[in-house]
This record gives C-alpha cells, sequence and structure tokens, in this order.
C-alpha cells in the first residue's frame, strides 16, 4: 500500500530556511507558498529519507479567487506519496515555477494547464499551446470561459 | 570535396496509417536520420474535462468509455473508484471481482491490439492484425453479454456494476481462458523469434530507466525499463491483494522489451482471471446510492493500472450533483514525454515502431 | 351473327391467304440470315455483354468501393471491427483502406471531428477523385453526439463535407455500418450519369 504521507509530516522535515515557505498544513496535503515551490520540490525529491522521484500528476483548479495547482509525487522506492499545493491569485497573468527541470514527467502536463486555464510555468522550455490551435480566445477550463459561438 | 547536406523537415500525420489515430509529428531530418522532433497534439482534443463540469456524476461515466476506447472498462474503473473514494461508498464483493474480471479481460482485449498494430507498423500488414482481432472479438462477445455494447460499455456505477453476469458467461468465460493461452503461444511463436521484429525492435527506441522514472512513464512502458511498478502491487486497489500473479519487466527498455512484457503481461492476466473466478462470491452486486447523487465538498484521487499505465482521475466536489473540477490523470500523454528521447538520432521507419510501441490511444491523449 | 349462315370468307378464301403467306416467307427465306455477331472476331464473341452506360458505372462504382483513411476516434475500432475477419468487408471489395486519397471514393468519418481536424478533412474530401462519397458514421459524425456544445467539435460532419448517408449509433455495431454501405449501393446503383437529375 503506497502510504500518503500528511502535509504535518512532510513539513517537519523540512529544511528551517525552507519551512518559511509553508502556507498551509492538511491531513492530505502540504500548501506551499508559490515562490519557494521549486525550492521545496527540488528538496522533496533529493532528500534521502523522502526522495519522492516520480511525478504521479499535476493539475489546476479554478476557484475563481484564486487558482490551485496540486503536485500528486510518489517515491519508487519507499512508496510513500505526497501531495503538495500552491495558489496563484493573479488573474490575468498568472505565474508559476516551473518544476520540468526536476521531473521531466510535468513537460506536457504544464502546457496542458497553460492551454485550458491559463496559468504560465516560468522556466518551462516550450511553454505554447498543445491541444488548442494559436488564436483560441480564452482557456476553456476557467470558470469564466465563454465560448464564443 | 564535401557534400553540401541540408536539414528538411517531414510531416507524419495527423491523419497517417501509422499514428493510431490523429497524432501529428514533425520530423527534422538530416538526411535519413531524426535530428528534432517535435510532436503536435489536440486533433482530438472534445474538451471532456470542461463537458464533465455541467453534467452530474453519473453522465459522466459514458464520457471516461470515450477517452481510452480501446479500454473502456479501465476508464469506468478508475472513475468510479475516485468517485466511491469521495463519496465513501462501500461495494459489494461480488461487484469487486465483477469489475476485476472485466478489467482484466480488457487488459488482454487491449494488449492484443497492442501487440498487433506494432506488427503492422512493422510491414506485416494485416496479418497479424487480423489474428488479434479474431480473439479480441471473443473478448467483446463477453462484454456483450454483460452489458450489450462492443466497444464503450457504461457497465460500472458507483457502489458496484450496473447489472449481474448472465448464467451463460461464465461457462463462456472459462472456455475462453481455456484456449487462450493456447493463442498467445500461437502470436509469440510466430512473432517473437521472427527475424525481421528482432532486428527493427531490439536496440531500438531505448527509454533508459532514468529518465523513465523523471518523466513519469507508466504501465508497460516504465516496466519494460527494468522498474518493478505496478499500481495493482504497490498500491492494490479493488481486491487485487487476493490474487497471486507477478509482474513481468524487461532489462533494456527497447521496443523489444515492451512487446515482450506485453506478452507477459496477457498471461498473468489470465491467471488473475482463473483466481478471480473461483474466488467469485454470490451476492448482490449495486449497493443503492441516492437518485440525487451529491458527494460531499472535497477531493479525491484514485488511480488504477489501466492497460496503458497509471490511469487516474482527480475529482474536485464543491457538494453539488456536478463535479467541480473533473481531471484525467492521462497514462498515455505522460508515456509520450519522452517520444521525443527514444526517437532523436533514429532513422524514421523506427520513429514509427518506437511510436507504436508505447501503444497510444489518441482519445486519452487530447481528451 | 347467326350461327351457320353467311361466312365472311368463301370456304377457300383463308386457306388461300394463308397459302399464300407461306409461299412468299419461304420466297423470302431462300438465304440463310447471317449470324448478326458475324463481324465479331471469335476472341470477341465471347466477351460482349450489352447494358446501359449507367447501369455498368454505376455496377463497377458500387462492387469497389474503396474508403480512405479518416478514422479520428472510436468509431474507428468498430470500422476495423467490421474490416476484420468477423465482418469481413471485402465481401463487398472494401477492404481495401487507402491512405491516400487520391485513390479512394469513399469516406467513412468514423469518429469526433474537432475544429482543429476539420481543415484536413475537407483538404481529403477535396482531394478525393469524382465520383466521391462520405458515410458519416457514429453519433459525432451526425451531429456531435455527446460532445455536441463543446468548445472545440464541430457539431457533425456535414459542416465540413457533404454527407450521402449517416448511419447512427455510439459507436454502431459492424452490423448497422453495414447495412449503411448497402444503402449508400444502392444510392449509387440509381445514380444517373448523362441526365439532369430533376430538382
Ligand atoms: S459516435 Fe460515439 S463511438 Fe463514435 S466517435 Fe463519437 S463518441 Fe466515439
Amino acid at each position: 500500500m503506497t502510504l500518503a504521507l500528511a502535509g504535518s509530516e512532510a513539513a517537519a522535515r523540512l529544511d528551517k530556511s525552507l519551512a518559511a515557505g509553508i502556507a498551509g498544513l492538511n491531513p492530505d496535503s502540504l500548501l506551499v507558498k508559490s515562490e519557494f515551490l521549486f525550492d521545496i520540490a527540488a528538496f522533496l525529491k533529493d532528500e534521502p529519507g523522502l526522495n519522492f522521484n516520480y511525478l504521479v500528476h499535476i493539475t489546476a483548479i479554478d476557484y475563481c479567487d484564486y487558482f490551485e495547482l496540486v503536485y500528486h509525487l510518489v517515491s519508487l522506492k519507499h512508496n510513500h506519496s505526497l501531495v503538495i499545493k500552491t495558489r496563484c491569485t493573479d488573474r490575468k497573468t498568472p505565474t508559476i515555477p516551473s518544476v520540468v527541470s526536476l521531473w521531466r514527467g510535468a513537460e506536457l502536463q504544464e502546457r496542458e494547464i497553460f492551454d485550458l486555464m491559463g496559468i504560465n510555468f516560468e522556466g518551462h522550455p516550450n511553454m505554447k499551446r498543445i491541444f488548442l490551435w494559436e488564436g483560441f480566445q480564452g482557456h476553456p477550463l476557467r470558470k469564466d470561459f465563454t465560448d464564443g459561438s | 570535396m564535401a557534400l553540401k547536406t541540408e536539414l528538411f523537415v517531414i510531416n507524419l500525420g495527423p491523419l497517417h496509417p501509422s499514428t493510431h489515430g490523429v497524432f501529428r509529428m514533425l520530423a527534422t531530418m538530416d538526411g535519413e536520420v531524426i535530428v528534432e522532433l517535435e510532436p503536435v497534439f489536440g486533433y482530438l482534443h472534445r474538451g471532456i474535462e470542461k463537458l464533465a463540469e455541467n453534467r452530474t456524476y453519473k453522465q459522466n461515466i459514458p464520457f471516461t468509455d470515450r477517452m481510452d476506447y480501446i479500454a473502456s472498462m479501465s476508464n469506468e474503473l478508475s472513475y468510479v473508484m475516485a468517485v466511491e473514494k469521495l463519496a465513501g461508498i462501500q461495494v459489494p464483493e461480488r461487484a469487486e471481482y465483477l469489475r476485476v474480471i472485466m478489467a482484466e479481460l480488457q487488459r488482454i482485449a487491449s494488449h492484443l491490439i497492442a501487440v498487433g498494430s506494432l506488427a503492422n507498423d512493422l510491414g506485416a500488414f494485416q496479418t497479424p492484425f487480423l489474428y488479434m482481432f479474431r480473439e479480441r472479438e471473443r473478448i467483446l462477445d463477453l462484454f456483450d453479454m454483460v452489458c450489450g455494447q462492443r466497444l464503450l460499455y457504461n457497465y460500472m456505477r458507483f457502489g458496484g456494476v450496473s447489472h449481474d453476469i448472465p448464467d451463460e458467461f461464465l461457462p463462456a468465460l472459462k472456455k475462453l481462458l481455456k484456449h487462450f493461452p493456447g493463442f498467445i503461444a500461437e502470436y509469440d511463436q510466430l512473432l517473437a523469434d521472427n527475424e525481421i521484429l528482432l532486428a527493427r525492435t531490439k536496440g531500438i527506441g531505448v527509454l533508459p530507466k532514468k529518465l523513465a522514472i523523471s518523466s513519469s512513464a507508466s504501465g508497460p512502458v516504465l516496466r519494460a525499463s527494468g522498474v518493478k511498478w505496478d499500481i495493482r502491487k504497490a498500491d492494490p486497489y479493488s481486491v487485487y491483494d487476493r490474487f497471486d500473479f507477478d509482474i513481468p519487466t524487461g532489462s533494456a527498455g527497447d521496443c523489444y522489451d515492451r512487446y515482450r512484457v506485453r506478452i507477459a503481461e496477457m498471461y498473468q492476466s489470465i491467471r488473475i482471471l482463473n483466481q478471480a473466478i473461483e474466488q467469485l462470491p454470490s451476492g448482490n452486486v449495486l449497493n443503492k446510492v441516492p437518485l440525487r447523487f451529491r458527494p460531499p465538498v472535497g477531493e479525491a484521487f484514485a488511480h488504477i493500472e489501466a492497460p496503458k499505465g497509471e490511469l487516474g482521475f482527480y475529482i474536485v466536489s464543491d457538494g453539488s450533483e456536478k463535479p467541480y473540477r473533473f481531471h484525467v490523470r492521462s497514462s498515455i500523454l505522460i508515456n509520450l514525454t519522452a517520444l521525443r528521447d527514444m526517437i532523436i538520432g533514429w532513422k524514421l521507419a523506427d520513429a514509427i515502431v518506437t511510436f507504436g510501441s508505447i501503444d497510444i490511444c489518441l482519445g486519452e491523449v487530447d481528451r | 351473327m347467326e350461327v351457320g349462315k353467311g361466312h365472311v370468307y368463301s370456304g377457300a378464301e383463308l386457306d388461300i391467304h394463308e397459302g399464300k403467306m407461306i409461299e412468299e416467307l419461304k420466297e423470302r427465306s431462300r438465304d440463310i440470315i447471317p449470324d448478326p455477331d458475324s463481324w465479331l472476331t471469335d476472341e470477341l464473341r465471347q466477351n460482349i455483354l450489352l447494358t446501359t452506360v449507367d447501369a455498368a458505372l454505376n455496377w463497377a462504382r458500387r462492387t469497389a468501393i474503396w474508403p480512405v483513411i479518416s478514422f479520428p476516434a472510436c468509431c474507428a475500432f468498430e470500422f476495423m471491427g467490421a474490416a476484420a475477419s468477423r465482418f469481413d468487408i471485402s465481401r463487398f471489395g472494401m477492404e481495401i483502406v487507402r491512405a491516400s486519397p487520391r485513390q479512394a471514393d469513399l469516406m467513412i468519418t468514423a469518429g469526433t471531428l474537432t475544429w482543429k481536424m476539420a481543415p484536413q478533412i475537407k483538404r481529403l474530401y477535396d482531394q478525393m477523385a469524382e465520383p466521391k462519397w462520405v458515410i458519416a458514421m457514429g453519433a459525432c459524425g451526425i451531429s456531435g453526439g455527446v460532445f455536441k456544445g463543446s468548445y472545440s467539435v464541430v457539431p457533425g460532419y456535414n459542416h465540413i463535407v457533404p454527407v450521402d448517408v449517416y448511419v447512427p449509433g455510439c459507436p454502431p455495431r459492424p452490423e448497422a455500418l453495414l447495412y449503411g454501405i448497402q444503402m449508400l449501393r444502392e444510392k449509387i446503383k440509381r445514380r444517373k450519369s448523362f441526365v439532369e437529375e430533376k430538382k
């Protein structure tokens, strides 16, 4: 059985310098500030006891007031999992650091989120639309999206 | 005198016999060798994630069918598991076994297509494909028996399955399972030591173990690279912890290993099926769920080992009848992340084989 | 006329008339009538069949309809099911699925059409040589099906190409597709090549 780590368990193992990046602890996830996302992710990946080497998936949710990004991590070595979340309140040009340099698996998923949710990933090697064509108006998965037709 | 050469671009797709649907690749070639590859997605992007937000939970089950349409049962299983986790719905034991039976039959059917179309891409035009379809039809007959559809079943429900199997199902399944190892052995005999297959797949399209993990590959693609990771064992769902089976893995991570892993997995599925039939309890198959079903506010993620990899659903509920967010962790889209690395440096013909060996279905890639 | 009284002809008159006819025919028939096909050489003689141009053309067209590859989504698998050994579409001379539109007569639109794909389908159709036909297979092909209303789905192929036969179902079973193909053949059979059809 994959052991799902609680937010507090993972937070307890974080370095002091990174602890400032924690925005909240939930029983099933760890909420971090978006500026710290990359550093915390890098730490979680490399810390021997945690070793989250496999990124299961990334997704984004539009809560109208803010976007929430959900990263689901698994360690194939220790067989435990962790969910980290981050938020972004800017609706006009939401920007989040990209994690492609840590997990290649994020590449297409971040492009998908950019296409459908309109969130920009800073540091992504090829940030462009993936499913819809260039010139498509809006980002369909946003709650305020309306189809032009 | 040095010969002056120039790079040129070849466009493959979106409608190309070897792209298994509508997928496009832009290959930059230096002579015969591919030096850059850009996959282009989205030709089948139907907006399922958005449409699902405007349908009730139950109405979304048919949508999941239409994602990976070669393995509909697995998609349904993953979705209903996510919603059951969200709402805390119990599933009767018999229904769990029926789900496992359907999912494993589906795995065999899907792998048959994968192997058949790989052979097709290798130039064995049609013959292996027709063999595979012959066997697949027998499995489709079984599905037809339980739910009346051949391709998109809409069979699973929250809290069980839509109806119990008919009386003639189990004898037919037993008969099929008796003959099936023979069929697989027959293909293997025709293909495994085939000179052409070996020459075209051994050492081609290698996905190293490290890259496989970092690019989040899953399913047979990950296992062929030597990673022993199968959700059925690592994070057992349904009743998989009651069965005895192995996880076949490869070592080289090339096209041949991916082919071997699929063949070996079919044997394992037969093992699971035999045990499931033996243990199949009697009883009811569907727990009552309110008609106007509203899960509590919250979110849930459930994943299964689908034929093509780890398929997951992430559902966010705001307490209404419709999901607030319906996200699919598409195994195939993520498996394609490393496509570029696997193909660059090889010839165009190898690109087709490598692409075929990943086993894709555009319905799930683009959604 | 009263029986037994007054004949129109005298007793011998009819017989004489008949005799004359016989004599005349005998006179005319001294020579052998030549075989009308005698101008044909031996080789040709066994190979000629007379029919109308339409019937001949339509027969040729409907017995070897080659489909082009245009299988975007799920319905494609039911098409392949129809093409594979069990339903065996080659009974109708259709098993050759062409990758090149220039060699094909029929487009079976098996799957959802998205706006991103639509220009390609249009181009494919334009490249097919006349005469050409389209079968819209599945609910998606007819109206967008379950995906009608999505921001990226074309609500039916008939927005892009003219459709001859609609096959409903999601997906249609291979039997339904075969029935659709029979209807198309019926349609081709009635086609007139040289007469302006009444509007
Ligand atoms: S009609 Fe149904 S089966 Fe056919 S392409 Fe559309 S959704 Fe798929």
